[in-house]
């Protein structure tokens, strides 16, 4: 078992950064960034700050910047660094509540910005009336992808063009942007075409495609931004198919691709199962 | 965006394009494509204040075109044209690129995953490697002393 040094960056409320400090910790096998926290406020200073909750990279509140690269905690094992040294720091582009967390509000308020939610426009609320909205499987695959976002903001601090606008939205509302406009049952890409084209919107993106490279969920929203991209650039040329699926009215889903579903019925029990 | 109170704003800016971590391919080609493009805007009004001093007269125009035949010029100009030729090239990918034509379509996340980076990829090290030749060509033909 190898001795490390955890390099972490301290920041306190009202004092600000207050430098780097170094802290000893024992490694052992399978032993996560996250466990070498942990061992450091149970066993050498109780004050060290930073946000977690599930340990299994689902929750997305470990996010920080492990050796220069934004990473979950609870996902990166220290064998898998190289050298006795790890350097952790609060995740970039966001400003700083204390020591490794994050105030992840700028993200929030971006994401609701783009509408990431279902619009139907023929209906007061969902659209459905209560009734099915039927989606082929080749509809779920043009967004499935872009649904595995865990919301932890390492793309955000991946992003160099958020480092010099922070106005700009980012790789994660984008690509919730995306997620919805891709869903065969949306109808919301109008509304929310003036925002993803306006000043801070996807055009500032330029592929440097950190945001793919640091993402733990493999969502790729470089991907899903050029996509948008694409698709804003063929709504102006007027080329655009686009037509949401209208709610089953009682029979076989109709889909764009032809594909009927089979009816679904419910199958009836034995009648005499001790027989 | 405003900032929560009781919160420390951190330092952003140009600084995280250079020191940014360490970034992958595509992460630096960004980098260098920002560079370049300031490079080639700073060199176009240069290149004005330059051509302008033919109105104050044929002598001092001359004067002017023999001074950049020094080689610290003759250099600089060759940097012009290497920011030239890879921001031109690289160009070419980001408007595929950003077309959506080379990332390729949505995949299902299974690890290891392997997104729309390694998709683009190929045409990235392809017009990287143009972009080499073209530099080294121009190197050769530039760089030439005595020049011309």
């Amino acid at each position: 078992m190898a001795q490390l040094t955890f390099r972490i960056r301290r920041f306190q409320p009202g004092r600000g950064d207050t430098g780097w400090q170094d802290f000893s910790v024992e490694s052992s096998p399978g032993m996560t960034i996250l466990d070498g926290l942990h061992h450091i406020r149970e066993h050498q200073d109780g004050s060290l700050a930073w946000r977690h909750s599930c340990r299994m990279g689902v929750c997305g509140s470990c996010g920080l910047i492990v050796n220069g690269e934004p990473r979950l905690a609870c996902n990166t094992q220290v064998e898998s660094l190289t050298g006795s040294r790890i350097s952790l720091e609060p995740l970039w582009n966001f400003p700083v509540a204390k020591d490794l967390v994050p105030d992840l509000s700028s993200l929030f308020e971006k994401h609701s910005a783009v509408a990431p939610y279902l619009v139907r426009d023929d209906s007061e609320d969902d659209g459905s009336d209560g009734r099915e909205l039927a989606q082929s499987p080749a509809e779920l695959d043009q967004f499935l992808q872009f649904t595995s976002c865990i919301k932890c903001g390492v793309c955000m601090a991946a992003c160099p063009t958020l480092a010099s606008d922070p106005d700009f939205l980012g790789p994660m509302p984008l690509t919730a942007a995306y997620r919805y406009n891709a869903d065969s049952r949306d109808s919301g890409f109008d509304a929310r075409k003036t925002k993803l084209a306006g000043r801070h919107g996807m055009s500032h993106c330029h592929y440097a495609a950190e945001c793919s490279r640091a993402c733990p969920k493999g969502v790729d929203p470089a991907r899903a931004i050029q996509l948008l991209k694409r698709d804003l650039v063929l709504d102006l040329l007027g080329v655009r198919r686009r037509e949401p699926a209208p709610p089953v009215d009682g029979r076989a889903p109709r889909t764009r691709d032809g594909l009927q579903a089979p009816p679904f019925t419910v199958p009836s029990p034995p009648e005499n199962p001790d027989e | 965006m405003t900032q929560p109170e009781n919160t420390q704003r951190r330092t952003v800016g140009i600084y995280r394009w250079l020191a940014g971590g360490r970034r992958g391919f595509e992460g630096y080609l960004y980098v260098l494509h920002r560079i370049s493009g300031t490079a080639l805007l700073l060199f176009l009004a240069m290149h004005v204040f330059f051509t302008a001093a033919r109105l104050l007269g044929q002598e001092t125009w001359e004067r002017l075109m023999a001074a950049t035949q020094s080689p610290v010029l003759i250099f600089l100009e060759y940097l012009v044209y290497c920011a030239f030729v890879f921001h031109a090239l690289n160009g070419v990918r980001l408007i595929l690129v950003e077309l959506g034509f080379a990332v390729g379509k949505p995949d299902h996340p299974a690890y290891p995953y392997r997104g729309s980076i390694h998709r683009q990829r190929p045409l990235a090290i392809v017009l990287m490697v143009i972009t080499g030749l073209l530099i080294a060509l121009g190197g050769f033909e530039l760089l030439r002393f005595p020049h011309g």
